[in-house]
């Protein structure tokens, strides 16, 4: 199989062997009274990283958020930072910034004063803040709005002030939780590439929390997705989706077909997998799956094609009936039932306005995927 | 659309307000101000001109010449009465003070209450108004008294071995005040603080600020809204409080409340009495204008 590394830039220190991590989570365990906030959790963040936090509501990563921020303490476990143990010191002493979820910008000051508050605290000249607040405003574009107060602007406009004040100090690592959760999608987007674009200028360390896999995927270097307070899998977007270590992670990120099943065969690095629903797949990678052990074969969507006709060639060919078809403009997404009931998702992009091949409901339908175009998961 | 009956009822209902405030505020002034411009007599009641239309209406207008502002005058020859505004102003400022600073630890510690027991706090504040007003300034005469609960305790202890004189001194009417309009200072407060974003705590330390300088640049000039009304509302009726500078304060205490009961029912001269009410009224109505000038700029900025 190719590898599948960043697709984004040449940067991957998590592969070099002597690169220090800057970040360190060593078995954090966090309990709020009898809950399991986060659970014997170890992680590595490189210097200069975009990471993201992914994962659902109550998973966890708010709660390593808070720790990095020191909001909370670990009930066990440490958190290093440049290699020093972050236990113990209070948020106002720590070189981390964070831009919060509801943005939590002061309403009684103007947007100047709200980018310059850091600023003063460390009892920077009023001169030398001043300067600094312009540049800020000038990077966010908000320069003619400084004099306002946070009630007068828009919820874009709220989010960028946020997003200044918590850059404005040049902290070692700026956390941002859910950071654009509260804007509707299209500034969504826009933002996310602002987002990687300020990352790169300013050349600093972003640990995000959000719950939204595209937004994770678009800007992250690498992603870690939790469930129940533990790391499910850390890797690249693009190994998340290609590669995921396990059933959950399939699952999670994107959408999945997953045959659940027996390794009939091992030649290679290939096998056959039976199927509990009486399927034969032939994959070309297998991976470390033992014959005879109980695995999923998980293939994406978009690596299944449908056609009316049966293929004259192909590693897997399979005879269904259309069940349901989603027409999305740029694709389609079928619903093929299979002989033996199973349904499987399959999406073809729109690449021309008239379908050449029109399928319909109760239709007649062929599936067919490459032996390579899937994965097997032992976990 | 709207119906035009609807918009008679929307009158109405806007109406009520001003009819309760002409009933009970504008008309019961206009006759206090007219008794004010009176002079005192042995009558029934007493103090001339009565008006009416017994003689006419020449009649009446030569009673409306009778009117004289010479009450107001005497207010200002009597040094007593200055002398009470000057006392009362600085009694009920100082309470209002007092009442701050003991109101505003409890009103934060309600507002970061858990939630569950925030309506529990919120009804033990509240508890004391079941009780009559009268009643418990009484039991603060026991409590306070030389040979009261207060210094039997300190006695007993033996932190003090002579009881302490606070019973008929202005320490007695502070604690009396701060003790009675506490309830008015806490609920602004609380309802101030209550709605204050916690997060905003954690931005500010989150940019360096320690808690407690948190506090004074984030958590205070927030709350202000619910300092200022909290004030008013224990500074307005303290400054004509009465009965707790007649209870506790003792004979030696100046407040205008106590002058105001002496001229109507000891000295029976309802003009002057009605006089010192009016100027009273006046004396307030400074704070109150502030107060709604302070609420109108907080509503215009959103909060």
């Amino acid at each position: 199989m190719k590898s599948l590394g960043n697709i984004r830039r040449e940067f991957a220190p998590w592969n070099k062997p002597d690169a220090k991590p800057y970040i360190q989570f060593k078995n954090v365990t966090k309990r709020f009274g009898d809950f399991t906030a986060v659970n014997n959790l170890s992680l590595s963040i490189y210097e200069r990283e975009f990471f993201a936090l992914l994962g659902a509501s109550g998973c966890g990563k708010s709660t390593l958020l808070r720790m990095l921020a020191g909001f909370e303490e670990p009930t066990s476990g440490q958190i290093l930072l440049d290699g020093q143990d972050l236990r113990g010191i209070p948020p106002y002493r720590r070189p981390v910034n964070m831009m919060f979820q509801s943005y939590a910008l002061f309403p009684h000051m103007t947007v100047e004063q709200n980018i310059g508050f850091g600023l003063k605290q460390d009892g920077m000249a009023r001169a030398d803040i001043d300067t600094r607040v312009a540049e800020m405003l000038k990077l966010v574009k908000l320069s003619q709005f400084a004099k306002r107060k946070p009630h007068q602007l828009s919820g874009g406009q709220r989010q960028r002030v946020a997003l200044a004040r918590a850059v404005a100090k040049q902290p070692k690592v700026l956390l941002l939780d859910e950071p654009l959760g509260a804007l509707d999608k299209k500034l969504r987007e826009e933002t996310q590439f602002e987002l990687m674009d300020l990352q790169q200028t300013l050349g600093l360390t972003f640990v995000v929390v959000t719950h939204d896999q595209e937004e994770a995927m678009t800007m992250a270097d690498r992603i870690a997705i939790l469930d129940k307070g533990e790391v499910m899998q850390v890797a690249t977007p693009a190994e998340v989706y290609e590669a995921p270590g396990s059933r959950f992670v399939a699952d999670f990120v994107g959408n999945i077909n997953m045959f659940e099943g027996k390794v009939a065969d091992r030649d290679g690095a290939g096998a056959t997998i039976a199927s509990a629903n009486g399927v034969t797949i032939r994959t070309a990678n297998a991976g470390d799956a033992a014959a005879g052990s109980e695995v999923a074969f998980a293939i994406r969507p978009e690596k299944i094609k449908v056609s009316s006709k049966k293929p004259e060639s192909g590693d897997n060919v399979m005879e269904g009936e259309i069940y349901d078809i989603a027409y999305l403009g740029d694709m389609t997404i079928f619903h093929v039932q299979l002989g033996n009931g199973q349904v499987v998702k399959a999406s073809s992009l729109n690449a021309t306005r008239a379908t050449e091949d029109p399928l319909s409901w109760d239709d007649k339908a062929w599936i067919s995927f490459r032996n390579d175009a899937g994965v097997v998961l032992t976990r | 659309m709207k119906s035009p009956l609807s918009a008679i009822t929307n009158r109405l209902v806007i109406l009520v307000p001003y009819l309760w405030l002409l009933f009970f505020f504008l008309i019961p002034f206009v006759i206090v101000f007219k008794i004010s411009l009176s002079t005192t007599a042995i009558a029934m009641p007493p103090y001339t001109p009565v008006l009416g239309l017994a003689d006419g209406f020449s009649g009446l207008m030569s009673q409306i010449g009778e009117f004289s502002f010479d009450n107001y005058l005497w207010l200002t020859q009597d040094a007593l009465y200055f002398n009470a505004y000057v006392s009362s102003v600085v009694i009920a400022g100082i309470s209002t003070f007092l009442a701050l600073l003991v109101g505003y630890p409890i009103a934060y510690g309600m507002a970061r209450a858990p939630a569950t027991i925030r309506p529990t706090l919120l009804m033990l504040v509240i508890l004391p108004f079941w009780t009559s007003f009268l009643i418990r300034v009484y039991a603060w005469i026991g409590i306070l008294k030389p040979e009261g609960l207060l210094n039997q305790l300190l006695l007993g202890t033996g932190i003090i071995d002579q009881p302490l004189v606070i019973l008929n001194t202005h320490t007695a009417i502070f604690i009396g005040i701060v003790y009675s309009y506490l309830p008015f200072m806490i609920l602004p407060l609380y309802s101030a603080l209550e709605k204050m974003d916690y997060s905003l705590i954690e931005a500010a330390q989150d940019l360096g600020c320690p808690p407690i300088a948190a506090f004074w640049k984030i958590t205070f000039p927030l709350s202000l809204p619910g300092v200022i009304a909290g004030c008013l509302l224990v500074f307005i009726p303290a400054v004509g409080e009465f009965v707790i500078p007649d209870l506790l304060g003792g004979s030696q205490t100046l407040m205008i409340g106590k002058t105001l009961w002496n001229e109507f029912f000891a000295n029976r001269d309802w003009p002057v009495s009605s006089a010192v009410a009016v100027i009273l009224l006046l004396l307030l109505v400074v704070p109150i204008m502030f107060f709604q000038q302070a609420q109108a700029r907080a509503q215009e900025e959103g909060r």
